[in-house]
């Protein structure tokens, strides 16, 4: 078949509206949000990784954790082990940072928020985009796109990790402001993580007999209620884990020293 | 309660036109559709605009009503206020035929290019035997009333022609979906959703979900899962090497 440009005959006969859309609504409102959000995100995200106030007994911010470096703290090594051993010089939280950003950067739902609100492709529904050409995931580098469900592999280790760091702060200091934040961050990263496309594909979407497998399709029952929420868990995670990191971070610095901190 | 509506609505035929300016009556309870009716009736006979059910079923009267892709019949007038000019437009994707009226001959086309229901050669008709759990998945896709307003609202096609002809766009690949998740479909479906009708392609923007009237989660329930199972085939090592393995 012959390829057609935009500028072909067969474009001309669409109607020749000269505008990028007719919509009267505030359609820029929701990219423009999601564009400050992430970029917020981005930028605390940076400023995190290297802030050296990571721990303070029984507390390990987020962005750290696990730490498996010699250069952390005792308390702060996950099983008390540093299989990295001390040749690692740069902060502890670069050496995990791929697994939950990977897993972030290649999410269905972050997919469509960053195409939209960074790329404008398209900005919002009905609304024109400005590139030429649209290629979208058939080749490199989105094609690696595909790559998500073993960054999934990867959230579920750090959505353990966070959850062991929680109950441990639990049995050390119940009574800790720090303790429950960790806790709600921790719940609210595994519900983020359980809730994945492809979470929901590898329990028993991949299944065209559903009636031959019971228990995966609850399991895939159960997943598809999280996943209906796969948005709001993605935000309400997003920002619970910085606020529980940049509270322990103050704990740390000794900025928050209220007695229940 | 009526009061005097403004509109402006997309006159021309084969993309050349213009957007003409109208004042017509409406009346309380009315929708878009009921207005332009009556625009038909009382100043513009000759206004093309294709119409069947009237009850959001058949899929006729897909349209862009102030840029959005709507059913006109299912848009109700006491969602605009009065002073508010109303703008009626052609879907943006397809060649214009007359005013309001485009020719959607292209998913026709995408539609004849998908293989139909292959069942195992070994089961005859009235053989099958399904639980409902197994096919439900699949009945959510059979909602689709093919207003195309999901391949209308689409990107890919809608601000790059040339993609037409490698891309089958939201309610075919949906299709697609439906088909590889029957239980008794043999058919290999997921290269070549992937390869010839350009699953790739999708880059999930909802869109397409956003503007269904049937509700359907196109995305969801059937891209984002359709993607998945070509990851299973193309992509993923593993399940590649279970596959060697244990021979499925």
């Amino acid at each position: 078949m012959t390829q057609q440009t935009a500028e072909s005959p067969a474009r001309k006969q669409r109607a020749q509206l000269k505008v990028r859309t007719l919509r009267t609504d505030r359609w820029w409102l929701a990219p423009a949000l999601t564009f400050a959000g992430l970029t917020f995100f981005l930028i605390y995200g940076f400023w995190a990784i290297f802030d050296k106030s990571y721990f303070v007994e029984p507390y390990i911010a987020p962005f750290s954790s696990p730490c498996l470096t010699t250069a952390c703290p005792e308390g702060a090594r996950l099983f008390g082990w540093a299989p990295i051993g001390d040749w690692f010089t740069l902060p502890p939280g670069l050496i995990i940072l791929g697994l939950p950003a990977g897993f972030r950067f290649t999410c269905y739902y972050y997919r469509k928020s960053y195409y939209r609100s960074f790329w404008l492709s398209p900005p919002a529904c009905a609304v024109g985009e400005p590139h030429k050409k649209y290629t979208g995931e058939t080749r490199l580098p989105l094609v690696i796109q595909n790559v998500h469900r073993y960054f999934f592999y990867g959230a579920i280790l750090i959505g353990a990790i966070l959850s062991y760091d929680a109950i441990l702060a639990l049995i050390h200091k119940p009574a800790g402001l720090g303790t429950w934040i960790l806790l709600v961050n921790a719940a609210l990263i595994v519900l983020y993580t359980l809730s994945c496309h492809s979470c929901r594909h590898i329990t028993a979407g991949r299944l065209n007999h559903f009636s031959k497998h019971p228990l995966r399709y609850r399991a895939w029952t159960f997943v598809s209620k999280l996943n209906a929420k796969h948005m709001q868990l993605a935000w309400a995670s997003l920002f619970s884990v910085m606020i529980a990191d940049f509270y322990v971070r103050m704990v740390a610095k000794g900025v928050i020293t209220f007695p229940f901190a | 309660m009526s009061y005097k509506g403004k509109f402006r609505v997309w006159r021309g035929e084969g993309g050349e036109g213009r957007l003409e300016d109208f004042t017509v009556e409406v009346n309380e309870g009315e929708v878009v559709l009921d207005v332009i009716h009556r625009l038909q009736a009382t100043q513009a006979p000759d206004l093309a605009v294709r119409w069947n059910c009237k009850a959001g079923k058949c899929g006729s009267c897909s349209m862009e009503i102030n840029g959005k892709p709507r059913l006109g019949c299912m848009t109700r007038m006491s969602t605009f206020t009065e002073d508010e000019t109303i703008t009626v437009t052609p879907m943006r994707t397809f060649p214009v035929i007359k005013d309001l009226v485009t020719d959607v001959s292209y998913n026709y086309q995408k539609a004849r290019e998908i293989p139909s229901f292959t069942p195992p050669k070994d089961v005859k008709p009235g053989e099958y035997r399904m639980q409902q759990i197994d096919v439900e998945r699949s009945q959510e896709f059979r909602k689709c009333i093919e207003c195309f307003m999901c391949n209308n609202v689409c990107h890919v096609i809608r601000d790059h022609e040339e993609n037409k002809t490698h891309f089958a766009g939201p309610r075919f690949l949906m299709r697609i979906a439906e088909l590889d998740m029957h239980p008794y479909d043999v058919a290999d479906r997921k290269d070549s959703a992937q390869e010839d009708h350009g699953l790739g392609y999708c880059n999930i923007t909802k869109c397409c979900t956003e503007v269904c009237p049937e509700h359907i989660k196109i995305t969801d329930n059937a891209l984002i899962p359709m993607k998945e199972r070509v990851v299973d085939r193309k992509y993923d090592p593993l399940v590649w090497l279970g596959n060697k393995i244990f021979r499925r």
